[in-house]
């Protein structure tokens, strides 16, 4: 019996049309193929029935990778959306159960660049990446995708539009001058076009005799063109390979906006898939939507709004002359009626309706690396779901599941997956507290699939990078900060070979300053490690190292310093004083304590830190003879700028310690109250520096504690005969001084 | 019928061979009471070339998707409101709007803080009303009404001026197209092609702030200021062209380079900044629209054209210059100070410009 001969239908589209996407889905159910060809990588074949899956939405996409490691990483996307007509080619050919192939060149060798690839007009690469765009303007339109909308996708039924884009194709192909072209980019798009036209002649040799090819409009003369076989196999023979695999990965609206794998994006996505999955009205549903959108936000907009809204439109779309009102005129319209001529709902609707953001999803079927497996399995346990839409999460981490979610959070951080950005201000409200953004973006899966060669859990990978980062670290700052990290992403694993190089780092760093720096960060750490229930013993010992060290050293790295390096190692002296506070370790306080007073006995002491050194040891007690020493600092002798800085440096902390602390603003009034009537005059220039700094609020409260202060304050009235029973008192006083670090009254 | 020594003629008469012109090739369907097509009106507008090879002049000059959407909703019988800050061409725009659609620009309300109901629904000859009682004869039309009859285009100005409870007179206008007379027991029902073109300013938005009620009966439009220095050069020089004509000044060639300066300066202070975004401007309090640069230049041609010697330069339009951007004596004075020291004299070619300016101010 003889064969009927086979036949084949090339289908030329506009990637990510909705007009293309309706009229493929029409000419696939009239054609009725046994087989169905789609521009993409071939190493996808094994993995495109997961597209029939019903867990499977788009917008999704391929994923090509390399997966080894190393310098020539790569990675390219195909990204489908509902209203992709190579995604309806695929959904259409998995109902139907004929095979679903890809025929375009295979990954592995686009991922080895040809020679000149890279160079390539700009002109030229318009006219490829946007055939279409070209005809249209052709056509008189300003708009590829108007002159689309109008074209094709508000036709209603009527012949299928591809035999003529196949002619246009043809006929635009052959008026660009091909020679102008780079040459490296040529050959790649030649060698592109064989490999089409070798799966298709393969199909045909299995014994398919209805075949549907899907590609780019441009590339279809080029499938339909008679080019003999060992020709095309010439032109592919012997082409470079990389390894390369195939996965699927969620995708969203906003990334088909950009450019990918495929060419030219799209700008309106959330309209197309509207066009595309309306069943009918699109106008007036877009309107309604358009209108609860508005409504969501608590503008009023009433339905007789949307009725004049969708008149309008109709009218306008007749005024210029288009056979339905597209965007531009739902926009207007939009904006006319719903909005009132305000701009900004305008743009709210643009957000959320026309670009329309939202994150496609796979089945668990899906080939996934390790890693991201174990993430997905985390993401279940912890109730924690990626969403494309910014989230704020506030954790409590005296909750199991809340700590975990944090554990999560910092080990992807260190991974480089920034899922979520951790919200400043959660140090200040106390250690218990965390607030995250969330936005799961789609490149996190390859960033998961590169992280894959740290590990195959993200607990493990993680831990493998925080040794890595702690070897690489430059500096000891760097190294506390690793530490910190893996503190909180809770990976005790990595610990010691951190604390191990800190030890080490510490021990050769002969700059105090980078001691000094490290220190509050490890003992923040040490107090991050009470909340979480980490161990810290090896920290704590790299802590007590530390702050021994800092101690010897800090004398001689005080001496001789200039104003600006005074300022920074004042900002380092007080970071250690508060680390060494928060620390409440009472050798490591007694240590700290005899450092400073040796120190302040330095002559060649820069005049802002003995001011601080003298304050710091006033606060603890331990400077009997302060009157004196501030006399002295501003006396004739001293010269004026070493005079200031020094009242700066004592009197550092804000006015507010002023308005509180009654003994020292006596202190301070009294010193005044006693200057001779000369050096009053030298000193008021140095005070106002000082107090010109505070807020005015701060300076005001000031003074009216000084005009009250020989006034005996109500509180004090009865010091002499107070009825206050020491007894009954004491176990309160000894409780607040202990909170306050000072020591405990035997 | 037009009086030549009238000393602004209406849009339909100043226009009326465009808008014959137009209506002979207009072979488009055109909505009830409507002289021309919606396709034609938008023509009319923004200017054009007819098949015959005639010319229309351009109107507006701009955003050619604005004009669409205003005439597409007269077309829909819908109210339109013109917003934009003072000299965005509202008026000019709903006046040509009113010529083109119904042929009769001159059915108009001026919105003012005392405009009574009367003058947006009907009065009465009191004379009449006394004599006779109330009856047909004794009613006053106001423009409102008399386009509700005709079924053509009514124009209200300053809409958010008037008073809220004579605003909302409007409502039942609008909605129902309907005007009932109590007094008479009937009503004026408005035929086919009765719209309300309204501008309002929104600079000072809030005078009187319409209600929800009324705003939803309007489509909106807001023209903006033009976006280019060409665009503003071209209307202030073609507005020049006709104010001159129609006030017979002298023949004075009103230099372009002189008008590309006083917008210039107008866009460099209204924007805050100067042309090459290098230097950071001052906003004076003034609007600084396109308006007062087109009344800046025509005072300066009525100088340069009876004082000077006939030619248009720096010194004929200092002193427009200086009366437009200051209006608050002290604050505006200081803006204006260092916008001449800053930008004006670091301009080598505009050292002439700079003298006169310093002269006036």
């Amino acid at each position: 019996m003889p064969e009927a001969p086979a036949e084949v239908q090339v289908y030329g589209i506009r990637h990510h049309g909705p007009g293309s996407a309706r009229a493929v889905r029409a000419a696939l159910a009239e054609f009725g193929p046994d087989a169905v060809l789609i521009e993409g990588p071939p190493e996808a074949d094994p993995i495109v029935e997961l597209a029939a899956d019903p867990g499977m939405v788009p917008p999704v996409a391929l994923l090509a990778y390399s997966p080894d490691d190393g310098a020539g990483r790569r990675a390219a996307f195909w990204p489908f959306a509902e209203f992709s007509p190579e995604w309806q080619a695929i959904r259409h050919g998995l109902a139907a159960g004929i095979p679903v192939r890809f025929c375009d060149l295979p990954a592995a060798h686009q991922f080895v660049p040809v020679e000149g690839e890279e160079e390539e007009p700009e002109a030229q690469q318009d006219i490829r990446l946007d055939p279409l765009g070209t005809l249209a303007e052709a056509a008189g339109y300003d708009d590829a995708e108007r002159w689309w909308d109008d074209v094709v996708e508000h036709r209603d039924g009527g012949p299928s539009p591809f035999p003529a884009i196949a002619e246009a194709m043809a006929e635009l192909r052959e008026r660009l001058p091909l020679e102008s072209l780079p040459a490296g980019y040529r050959r790649r798009e030649e060698q592109r076009e064989a490999h089409m036209r070798r799966t298709l002649r393969r199909t045909l040799k299995e014994g398919h005799r209805r075949v549907a090819v899907v590609c780019g409009a441009w590339h279809v003369p080029a499938v339909q063109a008679k080019v003999p076989a060992a020709q095309d196999d010439r032109l592919l023979r012997g082409l470079p390979k990389a390894k390369v695999a195939l996965t699927w990965v969620p995708w969203t609206h906003g990334r088909l906006a950009g450019r990918s794998g495929y060419g030219a994006g799209v700008r309106s996505p959330g309209w197309y898939h509207h066009l595309f999955t309306a069943p009918d009205r699109p106008i007036e549903r877009w309107l309604t939507a358009a209108a609860r959108a508005l409504r969501e936000e608590d503008l009023h907009v009433s339905s007789a709004h949307v009725i004049e809204a969708v008149r309008l439109a109709e009218t306008l779309a007749a005024l210029r002359g288009r056979p339905l009102a597209g965007l531009d005129e739902v926009t207007e319209a939009t904006r006319a009626v719903l909005c009132e001529g305000a701009d900004l709902p305008v743009r709210l609707i643009d957000r959320n309706l026309v670009v329309g953001e939202r994150l496609g999803a796979v089945p668990d079927a899906t080939p996934m690396v390790p890693l991201q497996r174990d993430l997905q399995a985390e993401q279940r346990r912890l109730r924690l779901k990626p969403s494309a839409l910014g989230k704020e999460q506030e954790l409590d981490l005296r909750r199991p599941t809340d700590l975990d979610r944090s554990r999560l959070l910092h080990r992807l951080r260190l991974l480089g997956v920034d899922w979520g950005v951790p919200g400043d201000g959660g140090r200040a409200k106390g250690t218990f507290k965390e607030t995250w953004t969330l936005v799961w973006r789609p490149e996190f899966d390859v960033e998961l699939i590169e992280a894959g060669a740290w590990g195959t859990t993200v607990h493990g990978a993680a831990t493998a990078r925080a040794e890595s980062l702690a070897a690489e670290a430059a500096a000891l700052p760097d190294l506390t900060a690793v530490a910190e990290r893996c503190l909180l992403a809770d990976l005790g694993g990595a610990l010691p070979a951190v604390m191990d190089a800190l030890a080490d780092r510490a021990a050769v760093d002969t700059d105090v300053a980078h001691l000094m720096a490290a220190l509050p960060a490890l003992v923040r750490a040490l107090r991050y490690g009470d909340v979480r229930g980490t161990p810290t013993g090896p920290l704590r010992a790299v802590v007590d190292g530390l702050a021994v060290r800092v101690c010897v050293g800090l004398p001689p790295a005080a001496a001789n310093l200039d104003d600006d390096a005074a300022r920074r190692f004042l900002e380092h002296v007080d970071d250690v004083h508060g680390a060494l506070s928060l620390l409440g370790d009472d050798e490591h306080t007694e240590r700290w304590r005899r450092a400073l007073a040796a120190l302040l006995d330095r002559p060649g002491l820069h005049g802002l830190l003995e001011g601080r050194l003298a304050r710091l040891l006033l606060d603890a007690g331990r400077l009997p003879d302060v009157a004196d020493r501030m006399a002295r600092a501003v006396s004739v002798g001293a010269a004026p700028g070493r005079a200031a800085a020094w009242v700066e440096g004592f009197l550092s902390g804000g006015g507010l310690v002023l308005v509180h602390d009654d003994a020292l603003l006596r202190l301070i009034d009294g010193w005044i109250a006693g200057l001779p009537a000369g050096s009053f005059t030298d000193v008021l220039p140095l005070l106002r520096r000082t107090f010109g700094g505070y807020a005015a609020a701060e300076r005001r409260a000031i003074g009216e504690r000084v005009r009250h202060l020989d006034a005996p304050s109500p509180a004090r009235a009865g010091e002499g005969d107070d009825d206050t029973d020491p007894g009954r008192a004491a176990p309160a006083a000894a409780t607040a001084l202990r909170i306050l670090g000072w020591e405990v009254p035997a | 019928m037009t009086d030549a020594s009238v000393l602004r003629p209406h849009a339909e008469q100043q226009y009326a061979d465009e808008l014959a012109l137009l209506a002979e090739h207009d072979d488009r369907p055109r909505p009830p009471g409507w002289r021309l097509s919606p396709w034609a009106v938008t023509t009319y507008l923004l200017g054009g070339e007819l098949p015959g090879g005639q010319v229309v002049s351009p109107k507006y000059i701009g955003p050619r998707r604005l004009m669409e959407v205003a005439v597409a909703t007269l077309a829909t019988d819908r109210a339109l409101l013109l917003l934009g800050v003072p000299g965005t061409a509202k008026t000019w725009v709903s006046e040509h709007l009113a010529a083109a659609v119904g042929g009769d620009s001159t059915l108009l309300v001026q919105g003012t803080a005392g405009t009574s109901e009367e003058a947006v629904r009907y009065g009465w000859n009191y004379a009449r009303l006394l004599a006779e009682g109330p009856s047909e004869q004794a009613l006053v039309e106001s423009p409102l009404m008399r386009a509700m009859r005709r079924g053509t285009v009514a124009r209200i100005e300053e809409l958010t001026r008037m008073p809220s409870d004579v605003q909302d007179t409007l409502i039942t206008i609008l909605s129902e197209k309907t005007l009932p007379v109590p007094e008479l027991n009937t009503e004026v029902q408005a035929r086919k092609g009765f719209t309300v073109i309204a501008t309002a300013n929104d600079r000072d938005r809030g005078v009187n702030e319409l209600s929800s009620a009324l705003r939803r009966r309007f489509n909106t439009v807001v023209l903006p200021l033009p976006d280019s220095v060409d665009d503003e050069v071209d209307i202030v020089a073609r507005r020049v062209g006709q104010l001159g004509k129609a006030l017979e000044l002298p023949e004075a060639p009103a230099g372009l380079a002189e008008i590309r300066r006083v917008v210039t300066v107008f866009r460099e202070l209204r924007g805050g900044m100067s042309e090459d975004g290098r230097t950071k401007l001052k906003s004076p309090s003034g609007t600084l629209s396109t308006a007062e640069a087109i009344s800046v230049i025509t005072s300066g041609l009525a100088l340069a054209a009876h004082f000077g010697d006939g030619v248009l330069r720096a010194a004929d339009v200092a002193g427009g210059i200086v009366g437009a951007v200051v209006q608050d004596p002290v604050s505006d004075r200081v803006v204006w100070q260092e916008y001449l020291e800053t930008v004006v004299r670091e301009r080598p070619e505009w050292r002439d410009f700079y003298r006169a300016c310093r002269e006036v101010s």
